[in-house]
């Protein structure tokens, strides 16, 4: 059984797709109240790990707990007790926005008595109030998925599971969907959510990174880029990057593109920087700026992946 | 068991129905247009048959026996008169299927009491229509025979036969019953073949999955739609049999539809099966097109009798729905049949409707892998 405040735990979690591990092994314990956020790239096994959370997958071996229920045993009950929400499809395109709050209100069992304050709260939530008759398909993919949100909770459930549930979405859309998150949150519940856009990851309470199945680190987003980052980040702004890159590869440096400037891992800045100003000299080019900055999460997360 | 998740979800499909024109289509102008289309289209009467006379006797009994023929309206002389030569060319042509020769000294024989002889040729191409135009030729003759000298001399066995059920011998009152039990099998499994797996194409079935909805649940919420659909199919494919058709429902309508209902429920379980089997929705709409027109078609004594078919066929008729549902419509049309009658083919229809519904439930796992 799960700890006292633990809703998410589970251990040693393998599934296989025939030959291949799309989860390798894996321990995680996610706290009540807690927004937990599973990084990674594409393919890495993020979508595997909360679809076998969430019972759409069996495990290969290893198991765990949601809500203090056996996700090998007690997937219809986690069912019960989880909102689950992908990046795509959640909706039915052809009903309207009214008709597809009130499907899922029939199919989570939303007591009638409460049924309309729900579907009134939902509405609101998704910025629905006047459209409430608009064809799902007709809506921005923002708004589809603040309502698919919106459908997914209508029975309040205490844990959320949102794989990738901001893709494809501008900024603005993806930080109002944030807002949600919060509020979800504070009302008390858990969220499990996936992304690969790392300014997302900085919102999270805490964070697993996950690459080829396996977890990598795990943390706080402060705590993760003091503690797995034991080397510097140099960045160096230059008129032309892409070449400058080209350079700095050759000299036998690690550079990544992040703008017009290039980021540098290097074990010591100190020692590293007049490394590269030399570099860049001998093929010609003066950088605008060199400087040390603190490492963004994405600057952790690259570092994280070519260690393992 | 829910009603409320179970009523959710049928009332989900009954408004994609609605807002889909080509189901819509599907479900109601389909089974109309094919009743109709089939319905004129297949029939074992023949009727008009193309007919030249070569008459060599030139007599006025030669051409009293060839206006009898065209009187009788199976057969429609297109000429009169032709030359013996041209008969092969005229059959061949197609221009006609039968060609009667008289020959010379017809009416002599015929005033001497002696057999007078014709000649008919007929075009075999056509198996089964050159079989029945033969019979009706014979027939034609022998009234003819009778009417020149009724006392003349008197058959030893002379049959007097009366036909039951379908009094009039027309091949309508007993093509278009199964024709509806044909009809009612493809559109139905068609119907259902396509909502399971419409759910994981458009990925929906992914949330389904998730939530506390049960995969009983799911089957029976989604086959209540297409049973209402079903149900007023049959309706009106009774009605244009009884109103359009002029086929006289003979047994109750009621038990009539009892059976349909019954049926209903095997053929939309087993569309909802062969949609759970596949889980996309072109290859579900052709195994269910094939599993239930060839069968119902051929192997339902729709149009070929059971009877007479090789005893491996026999045996896989009995897994075919078509085959009892075909056989009580027919019953109930035709003879009017009662339950006393149908019970049998009920029970084992109802039978197979069980044991797909089973499987149906057996099969769909609320899991994606």
């Amino acid at each position: 059984m799960s700890g006292n405040g633990v809703t998410v735990k589970v251990e040693q979690l393998t599934r296989m797709f025939g030959k291949f591990t799309a989860v390798d092994h894996i321990d995680l314990e996610v706290g009540k109240g807690e927004i937990f956020g599973f990084l990674g790239p594409n393919g890495a096994g993020k979508s595997t790990t909360i679809k076998m959370l969430c019972g759409l997958l069996t495990p290969t071996s290893g198991g765990g707990y949601v809500g203090g229920l056996d996700i090998m045993r007690q997937s219809e009950e986690i069912k019960k007790i989880i909102g689950y929400m992908s990046q795509r499809f959640s909706l039915y395109d052809d009903l309207t926005v009214e008709q597809n709050i009130d499907f899922f209100s029939g199919i989570y069992s939303v007591p009638r008595s409460k049924a309309q304050g729900r579907k009134d709260w939902a509405l609101s939530m998704a910025g629905l109030m006047d459209r409430r008759g608009a064809l799902t398909k007709t809506l921005p993919t923002g708004v589809k998925q603040r309502l698919a949100l919106g459908c997914a909770i209508l029975h309040e459930p205490p844990i959320l599971f949102l794989d990738e549930p901001t893709s494809g979405v501008d900024p603005i859309s993806r930080r109002n969907f944030w807002n949600l998150i919060y509020m979800m949150a504070e009302g008390g519940a858990t969220v499990f959510v996936t992304t690969h856009y790392m300014e997302e990851a900085e919102y999270c309470d805490r964070l697993a990174l996950i690459y080829r199945g396996k977890i990598i680190a795990e943390g706080s987003p402060k705590t993760l880029k003091q503690s797995a980052m034991t080397k510097e980040v140099l960045e160096v702004e230059m008129e032309n990057p892409v070449e400058a890159m080209e350079v700095l590869f050759t000299s036998g440096f690690d550079p990544s593109i992040f703008g017009s400037a290039l980021h540098v891992t290097v074990d010591d800045g100190m020692v590293a920087e007049p490394a590269i100003r030399k570099a860049l000299a001998d093929a010609g080019m003066t950088p605008l700026r060199i400087e040390k900055i603190a490492p963004s999460l994405e600057d952790v997360f690259v570092n994280l992946i070519e260690v393992s | 068991m829910r009603i409320a998740r179970v009523y959710a979800i049928a009332k989900k499909e009954i408004i994609q129905i609605r807002r889909d024109p080509l189901s819509m289509a599907m479900a109601f102008l389909l089974p109309l247009i094919l009743l109709f289309i089939f319905g004129f289209a297949i029939t074992m009467d023949i009727k008009n048959l193309k007919t030249v006379v070569c008459d060599l006797d030139k007599s006025e009994v030669s051409r009293r026996f060839a206006s009898d023929l065209s009187a009788s309206g199976y057969f429609i002389i297109v000429d009169p008169s032709v030359d013996y030569q041209q008969i092969e060319r005229i059959i061949d042509s197609g221009a006609a299927k039968i060609a009667i020769a008289i020959p010379r000294g017809f009416s002599e024989n015929i005033r001497l009491g002696k057999p007078a002889q014709i000649q008919a040729l007929i075009d075999g191409s056509d198996a089964n229509t050159a079989t029945i135009a033969a019979g009706y030729l014979s027939a034609a003759s022998d009234m003819f025979s009778a009417k020149l000298s009724p006392r003349r001399s008197a058959p030893a066995v002379d049959p007097r036969v009366r036909v039951w059920y379908n009094e009039d011998l027309k091949s309508r009152n007993f093509i278009i019953p199964g024709l509806i039990a044909v009809i009612m099998s493809v559109i139905a499994a068609l119907l259902t073949s396509l909502t399971i797996a419409r759910e994981w194409e458009r990925g929906t079935m992914e949330q389904l999955i998730t939530t506390p909805l049960k995969t009983s649940e799911l089957i029976i919420g989604k086959l209540i739609p297409y049973f209402l659909i079903g149900f007023i199919d049959m309706l009106v494919a009774v009605s244009v049999t009884v109103f359009v058709f002029g086929v006289e429902l003979k047994g109750s309508l009621v038990l009539l539809l009892v059976v349909s209902a019954v049926f209903l429920f095997g053929v939309l379980s087993l569309g909802i099966l062969v949609s759970i089997m596949t889980k996309s929705q072109l290859p579900a709409s052709q195994i269910a097109l094939v599993m239930t027109f060839l069968p119902a078609f051929l192997l339902s004594g729709f149009m070929i009798s059971i009877i007479n078919m090789p005893y491996v066929l026999q045996l896989i008729t009995r897994i075919v729905p078509a085959r009892y549902f075909v056989t009580i419509i027919k019953g109930i049309f035709l003879k009017g049949s009662g339950l006393s009658l149908v019970w049998f083919d009920l029970t084992l229809l109802a039978l197979f409707g069980a044991v797909v519904f089973a499987a149906a439930n057996m099969k769909l796992k609320k899991k994606i892998a």
